[in-house]
């Protein structure tokens, strides 16, 4: 029974099933010929008009149809999307009946425009608008949906009722590392024992104007309009920000023990997880790189490994000035000379910035990559910036040995999380 | 560093069990702020209610302090909305408690699950745009247009969810880790039990848990009005709602410094309570009585209730769950009750850390604080009260308990 437990007489955790929609399409497979085939997944925003913003361009999934729309509707359909695509492939369970707890990623839900905008007309023009008149007009059950529709924990609510996942759902923002972070909670509960399986979904689907017009008054976002293709440029001189986009990304884990036991094809392995908050500024890392440093050094150790025995980056590369010169720093405390010749890619560049989903999309494709011993690109890598002097494996798809991935998630608010991913047992 | 093995990796190794408890507590709610104010308080039955502020929603008005004694710097209290400066206040006072405040080792190290709501508007910009566009001002791009011009750019932090975590480890430097929980009364139950499981299991040595909420939002109660949830016009007990039930929102902040009994001792720290075990589970809510089997079934679990145990609920007066709720609890009609709602509102995701900041103060003064006074539901405990379950039901999903016990 060894051979179930890793170097810590932890249970192994492996992967049974993946989920994947970006902005590239829907499902695995065309992401991945997509992604390996460096398109980019950025387009002009038509779902609403962008009169007056800076940034007109996103990475939007219209492709999925949502009516009427909302960017908690769309999260939710994602998420489905991918949770299926997941639970098909693991072949775990049966048709909602889940065995394991839920673990979801989503963004914080708030009740949006449209449904203000409905209860200003609710009240007419004859009246001042304030939020009393907003109040008087909301009870009588005549929104009763949209309390349904816009309380935090709605999206988790329904996935855990169609699936049929096992006790409380749990709904888990860390902003941009919220998708490595439910990964991570369902690593934890299995390795405690709690569960032989968890599902892991992050989903995102907020490119709607108010949050363009939050990160963009964050000055945070890229504003390079035209061609809207190539507006993520990570690790570029001329990168200017991060793109938002929309994705869900859902991972079935299970014991290496019960995968085995009733036969499942394992995907590939999550070895470690590492997490370390920053508590210098709201937006902004500390800039001696320490809680990064940490975060990575927390991952490689919870695996067991050192970092030569990482052999790609899958990096949080957003694009902004700040995340791509941050990871850099930490990257390269950690791994030394060897930060030069480390592949280290940023998906960020075809799918734009998929915020809550990142880390779980990211983690999909970091499995793929182990999977078909194919790297990723960085696209639109034109004008490197010789402050960063990573191989990002510029703009064209790479073949190579891959068998230990490190995946990085950092966020908001001071959040950091980092997978180490291989494809055998370390 | 590499080197290092983490409380985890030991903990396999050793397959040593850990016992965890309630180290600290933060309280800064309504009734004020602190344990001691706050015992008094409940000693007294006071309750600090609003009808009139809020009209037609009776809501309960958080007790002003100073803002400084807990978040020095005035430029940290303007990046919060008051959703957040409450927590982050109630967070300070819980490591206070604990006697970790500014230790930087141990600060480092600890680990940190939150429960939070988010997203307080600013009602002045919302109803300017909506006013413009009632007098026919709906050219495409000018909501963009007014919304690129009227929203501070800072505002979006104060939305933000996990903001409030991320305020905690600005303000009081708590960066082992940050998590943060959504929805609702659920997300209190389980950052709980996801502390305490990680604890239990050695994934972790200390924790800080909690939630808070600022009930004099005038967005939330739009939230809760669309589900017909408010509290109207003159305020009750929970137990005296009526057919038509509802909540009146609570503010409030509650925190607790949660760590293993080994850890705590090696710091020669007092704990408060044990927590034994927290479990939790979400009912479908489909058919009538779902709620009272769940809360039957989470009673087995949570291991052994001695005939000294009480109970203290943040059952939130809202029909038809509460009425259910009270069915559950008339079969355990030997244990006390107390609702935590009656006396502090409903605070949502803090209601269930409330729950356990109250049992654990309960436990730690060797009482049960006295019953409401007027419902059959509430009785007067002389005994010692040896346990204290925590009940937190949520107002539409999710429902949690907790099992803690005197040392």
């Amino acid at each position: 029974m060894t051979a179930t437990r890793d170097k810590f007489g932890r249970p192994i955790i492996v992967v049974t099933g993946m989920g994947v929609v970006t902005s590239l399409g829907s499902g695995k497979a065309d992401n991945w010929k997509k992604l390996t085939a460096g398109e980019s997944g950025i387009r002009t925003i038509t779902r609403f008009p962008t009169d007056g913003l800076k940034t007109t361009m996103a990475g939007t999934v219209d492709f999925i149809p949502v009516e009427p729309f909302s960017s908690t509707d769309l999260s939710e359909r994602l998420g489905e999307l991918v949770a299926e695509e997941a639970i098909a492939q693991a072949g775990i369970g049966t048709k909602g009946d889940f065995p394991g707890p839920l673990f979801l990623a989503v963004a914080p839900v708030e009740v949006e425009w449209p449904q203000r905008q409905e209860l200003g007309r609710a009240i007419g023009s004859a009246t001042e608008i304030n939020y009393d008149a907003m109040l008087r007009v909301s009870g009588g059950g005549r929104y009763t949906e949209y309390h349904r529709r816009f309380l935090f924990g709605s999206v988790a609510g329904h996935l855990a009722e169609i699936f049929g996942t096992k006790g409380s759902p749990i709904s888990l923002s860390t902003a941009c590392a919220s998708g490595a972070s439910a990964i991570q909670l369902g690593v934890e509960a299995i390795r405690r024992g709690e569960a032989d399986a968890a599902l892991c979904v992050a989903t995102d689907g907020s490119v709607n104007p108010e949050a363009l017009v939050r990160f963009s008054l964050l000055s945070a976002l890229s504003t390079h309009n035209e061609p809207p293709q190539a507006a993520a440029r990570p690790f570029s001189k001329n990168r200017d920000g991060f793109v938002m986009a929309e994705g869900a990304g859902a991972l079935v884990l299970e014991s290496l023990e019960a995968a085995t036991a009733r036969g499942a094809t394992i995907l590939g392995i999550v070895a470690g997880c590492g997490e370390l908050a920053d508590s210098f500024h709201r937006t902004r890392s500390s800039p001696d790189g320490k809680p990064i440093i940490g975060c990575v050094r927390n991952a490689l150790s919870d695996a067991g490994i050192v970092s030569d025995q990482i052999d790609y980056i899958n990096a949080h590369g957003t694009g902004t000035p700040e995340n791509d010169k941050m990871e850099y720093l930490g990257i390269s405390t950690v791994f030394g000379e060897r930060a030069k010749q480390i592949p280290v890619s940023s998906n960020k560049s075809m799918v734009g910035h998929t915020l809550s989903a990142a880390g779980a999309v990211e983690a999909v494709f970091s499995l793929l990559t182990l999977e078909h011993q194919r790297i990723p690109p960085t696209i639109n890598y034109d004008i490197p910036d010789p402050a960063i002097p990573f191989d990002v494996v510029p703009n064209k798809a790479r073949d190579a040995r891959v068998t230990a991935v490190m995946s990085n998630s950092f966020g908001f608010g001071g959040q950091n999380a980092s997978l180490v991913l291989t494809r055998e047992p370390v | 560093m590499t080197e290092m093995k983490s409380a985890e990796q030991k903990s396999f190794e050793t397959k040593a069990p850990t016992e965890v408890w309630i180290t600290g507590i933060g309280l800064a709610t309504s009734l004020g702020e602190g344990l001691d104010a706050h015992w008094e308080a409940l000693g007294q039955n006071r309750i600090n209610v609003d009808e009139k502020g809020f009209a037609p929603c009776v809501v309960h008005p958080w007790a002003q302090v100073n803002l400084d004694a807990q978040i020095p710097k005035k430029g940290d209290q303007r990046q919060m909305e008051a959703w957040q400066r409450i927590g982050t206040y109630a967070a300070g006072l819980a490591l206070e408690s604990a006697g970790v405040k500014g230790n930087a080792e141990i600060l480092a190290r600890m680990d940190m699950v939150v429960a939070a709501g988010g997203g307080e508007r600013d009602l002045a910009v919302d109803s300017n745009i909506l006013n413009m566009e009632a007098r026919g001002n709906s050219a495409p791009g000018s909501l963009n247009e007014r919304l690129m011009n009227d929203l501070r750019p800072t505002l979006f932090l104060a939305q933000l969810s996990n903001l409030l975590a991320g305020n905690i480890a600005i303000v009081h430097g708590v960066t082992g880790s940050s998590r943060t929980f959504m929805g609702e009364e659920a997300a209190g139950v389980d950052a709980a039990r996801i502390a305490l499981a990680r604890i239990a299991a050695g994934q972790s040595d200390i924790a800080l848990i909690g939630g808070s909420q600022n009930g004099e939002r005038k967005d939330l109660l739009v939230l809760y009005e669309f589900g017909g949830f408010n509290l109207k016009d003159k305020f009750a007990p929970v137990w005296a709602r009526g057919e038509a039930g509802g909540f009146a929102l609570g503010s409030g902040g509650a925190f607790l410094v949660i760590e293993s009994k080994a850890h705590a001792e090696a710091r020669g720290a007092k704990p408060f309570a044990r927590l034994v075990n927290v479990v939790a589970d979400m009912a479908r809510r489909k058919h009538a009585g779902e709620v009272t089997s769940t809360l039957e079934k989470l009673w087995g679990k949570l291991g052994k209730i001695d005939s000294k145990a009480a109970i203290i609920t943040g059952a939130t007066g809202v029909e038809p769950v509460t009425s259910e709720e009270r069915t559950f609890l008339k079969a355990h009609a030997q244990h006390p009750v107390r609702a935590s709602g009656t006396i502090f509102g409903h605070t949502m995701e803090a209601q269930f850390p409330l729950g356990l900041a109250l049992a654990a103060l309960s436990l730690s003064r060797g009482a049960l604080f006295p019953p409401d006074g007027t419902s059959a539901t509430e009785v007067e405990m002389s005994e010692r009260p040896s346990q204290i379950v925590v009940i937190g039901t949520g107002h539409w999903r999710g429902e949690g308990m907790a099992l803690v016990e005197a040392i």
